[in-house]
């Protein structure tokens, strides 16, 4: 098949998880290249980009972004191959990190808390998170298009608004503090020492590794579990289920598939990604805060999707890299320029920033109000900008470029 | 193969009994209340009546530039807080005395001095009365503000003409995000007051305490729907239709769509411009000044736009004042026995009746239900 691979002679061929070599070389060598990044390795750590992206300090990045690559996977069943365009992901987000915190935390005066270990916590933050979910779909089964959007932007809201309860008190801690969040020790159960501990620097195997980069490890692990079980549930009956209903529900319907089943399974599962997510981003940040989970975050996921390519797993997990990675970029870009000394550096330095009473666009002093933003300021700038560009030039995200790119080359010399 | 909405969920009829029930029910109870406040304390339940229509037609505006947009390009647009945030802050720009600030101030010492009171406008120098230079002020924030509207019509939504509806709604959502930075970078971290002349004052009928700011609302809001409701049935409102039905055919039939477009994003940012500058006032804030939550006011609003049904200007007004109606009450009677709702629940209100309401007609009150065929 090395010659043709695009000729399928069974069903089962067309479904693999890796239909060609090529894929399947180049995505273990990509899984090993992950898990050896954070290791000081001879070979590994000379990759262009793969030497900074080891680095300590871009662990959290990192980190970062495996939690939302498991939300947005989540995300991209329900909006990318059921078709249900959903700005609520950050509520079932938050509905996670609540279930999650309510079982893992400690109790006290102010908070309620069961101190139980990560292997129930986490698991419950998922499948409480998809209760609600389904408890939604009732309502969200009925809408569609732009009346969907809407409502469950108002379950944002509405999350929000749980942290200012009395119950959301005692949950969420108060609304502006937050509270403290269980790490993610990996313990039996509430013991002293923990059974892995992820939480502080230690030593893994024969490599020393830093508390940041334990949580990476960790991170990944999990997030390439999530992207197998995404990847596999589309290439299923409820997968193909699922696009068939975004493609045209009432043409579903009429072909047998039950369109009310499916919308709650996506529904139900999505939930679950995001719950899951969720609970291991306030881990990550141990601290969980209501107002995180608002509509910024919900319009990151859309925005994930939009700039990877909705309805695509690979698509996602780029979308996830650009979106979370793109804004380090820009810091870390201009942190460079600032200390950036002669040559065309130093001129461009003098152009772009500035601290405040000369001419630049980025202001680099530290309390900046008022024209020239500071670099957090034009990376949200930078975040809208990027959303309408890619919507208005390439509507299928960086995966729709790779396709034509590839689709260039496969084939050259020809055009068509 | 032909079905409507309703039909096409006649598999799901079982839900649709008990969302009914729960609604006449509510009404039902939120009308033998309201006949018992009104018995109990009659001053206190007309203040709150006035009160609630003058939220009721802040929102109704909001609402209007909303349906105004979607009835013509058929899509939502997020950006409308946004847009209402700019008009009011180019209005703040017009009427804030300058000289106050002197050279080298901190913000936190400036912020000590912003005239809450006394307008001082750079059209003074018409001399007369100050509300005539606040009225030809207004006149040109909104001028500005349609310009904004034209411009992002313009560069953003203009080259999305035939694309999916949801890339245009998402587009406007990242419009919103970068608006949004600049406006709160240019409110700084002080107010920005836009000298409304009638402050906080109010008159008085009977024990109740009406403001100004609520009259001044209503009778904008009436003002607005008279002449959203004679614009739909001149050459061009009709045009506006036409299009919203069907773009491919109306350009056929010689209508302009990209003309139609930029005036519905005129007249929307200008509604939303309107609605910023109310949004400053009570009922919705107290201080009269453009600060980082002004543009929040879009996001309240859009359960009225639901709940009406996205299309329908009557729904606008309705679901305005219904939401508004809801989110004072609830706020007004509700308070003493819901401490554990947590501060601002008043504000969720809206979200809540717009749940309930999709519940019964998904397509909101007065909404087009989608026909479909396969």
């Amino acid at each position: 098949m090395l010659g043709r691979p695009r000729l399928y002679t069974a069903y089962r061929q067309e479904a693999q998880l890796l239909p060609t070599w090529t894929q399947k070389v180049i995505c273990t060598l990509f899984v090993a290249v992950l898990f050896l990044l954070p290791f000081e390795l001879p070979v590994i750590s000379h990759i262009p980009l793969v030497r900074f992206l080891g680095d300590n300090d871009w662990m959290r990045p990192m980190a970062l972004m495996m939690v939302l690559a498991i939300a947005a996977l989540g995300l991209n069943l329900l909006a990318g191959v059921a078709g249900q365009v959903s700005l609520g992901h950050a509520f079932f987000m938050g509905v996670g990190a609540c279930a999650a915190v309510y079982l893992g935390g400690s109790s006290g005066e102010e908070t309620w808390g069961h101190s139980l270990p990560i292997w129930i916590w986490l698991p419950a933050a998922g499948i409480v998170a998809a209760l609600v979910g389904v408890a939604v779909s009732p309502v969200a089964v009925r809408l569609r298009g732009l009346y969907l959007a809407i409502v469950t932007l108002g379950l944002v809201f509405l999350g929000i608004h749980f942290g200012n309860t009395s119950w959301g008190r005692k949950i969420a801690g108060p609304p502006a503090l937050g509270r403290e969040f269980p790490g993610l020790d990996v313990r039996l159960w509430k013991e002293e020492t923990p059974l892995i501990n992820v939480e502080d620097d230690g030593h893994w195997l024969w490599f020393d590794v830093t508390d940041l980069q334990k949580r990476y490890l960790f991170l990944l692990v999990l997030t390439i579990a999530f992207t197998l079980v995404a990847k596999n549930l589309t290439r299923t009956r409820t997968g193909r289920a699922l696009q068939a209903i975004r493609d045209r529900d009432i043409a579903a319907e009429v072909m047998g598939v039950p369109e009310f089943r499916y919308k709650v399974i996506a529904f139900a599962v999505s939930s679950f990604f995001a719950g899951v997510a969720g609970a291991l981003f306030s881990a990550l940040s141990q601290r969980i805060l209501a107002t995180d989970f608002g509509l910024f975050l919900s319009v990151e996921f859309i925005a994930i999707l939009l700039i990877g390519g909705a309805g695509t797993t690979s698509g996602t997990l780029i979308g996830t890299f650009f979106v979370v990675m793109v804004p380090q970029f820009v810091e870390e870009f201009t942190k460079w320029l600032d200390r950036a000394e002669g040559g065309l550096t130093e001129q461009l330095a003098r152009f772009l920033l500035t601290e405040g009473d000369d001419f630049g666009i980025i202001n680099t002093a530290i309390q900046t109000p008022g024209w020239t933003l500071s670099v957090f300021d034009w990376n949200i700038v930078l975040f809208g900008a990027l959303i309408v560009v890619f919507l208005i030039v390439e509507p299928l995200g960086i995966f729709g470029i790779w396709v034509r790119v590839r689709n260039y080359w496969k084939r050259w010399p020809f055009s068509y | 193969m032909v079905g409507t909405a309703g039909a096409r969920l006649s598999a799901v009829d079982l839900r649709k009994g008990a969302p009914m029930g729960f609604l006449i029910g509510a009404l039902g109870a939120s009308l033998i209340f309201g006949m018992v406040q009104l018995a109990n304390d009659p001053a206190l339940f007309f203040q709150t009546l006035m009160k609630s229509l003058g939220l009721g037609s802040v929102y109704a505006l909001i609402a209007l530039g909303f349906v105004l947009i979607f009835k013509a390009t058929q899509t939502v647009n997020f950006a409308q807080g946004a847009l209402a945030a700019t008009g009011a802050l180019f209005l703040a720009f017009l009427v804030q005395k300058r000289s106050v600030f002197t050279e080298g101030e901190s913000v936190v010492e400036r912020a000590g001095h912003i005239p809450f009171t006394n307008i001082s406008n750079p059209l003074d120098n018409l001399g007369g009365p100050q509300w005539v230079h606040w009225s030809l002020s207004v006149v040109v924030a909104l001028a500005f503000a349609a310009v904004v509207g034209l411009v992002v019509e313009r560069l953003a939504i203009r080259p999305m003409i035939g694309e999916p509806l949801f890339s245009v709604a998402v587009i406007t959502l990242g419009l919103e995000i970068m608006f949004r930075v600049f406006n709160n970078d240019a409110v700084e971290i002080e107010l920005r007051p836009i000298g409304v002349p009638w402050k906080l004052d109010g008159f008085r009928v009977g024990d109740a305490f009406i403001n100004w700011s609520f009259v001044a609302a209503m009778i904008t809001a009436a003002a607005a729907f008279v002449a959203v409701y004679f614009f739909y049935r001149s050459r061009l409102g009709i045009a506006m239709r036409a299009v919203a039905f069907d773009q491919e055919a109306a350009m056929a039939q010689g209508i302009n769509v990209g003309r139609v477009f930029a005036i519905a994003w005129a007249a929307g940012a200008v509604l939303a411009a309107i609605g910023g500058i109310f949004a400053t006032q009570p009922p919705v804030e107290q201080q009269i000044s453009v600060d980082q939550s002004t543009a929040n006011i879009a996001f309240r609003a859009l359960p009225a736009v639901i709940l009406g049904g996205l299309d329908s200007v009557t729904g606008a007004l309705l679901g305005g004042l219904i939401v508004g109606v809801a989110e004072i009450y609830a706020g007004q009677y509700a308070a003493a026995n819901t401490s554990w709702l947590g501060a601002g629940y008043p504000l969720i209100v809206p979200y809540v009746v717009m749940i309930i309401g999709l519940l019964v007609r998904p397509y909101g009150l007065f909404g087009t239900p989608e026909i479909e065929r396969v």
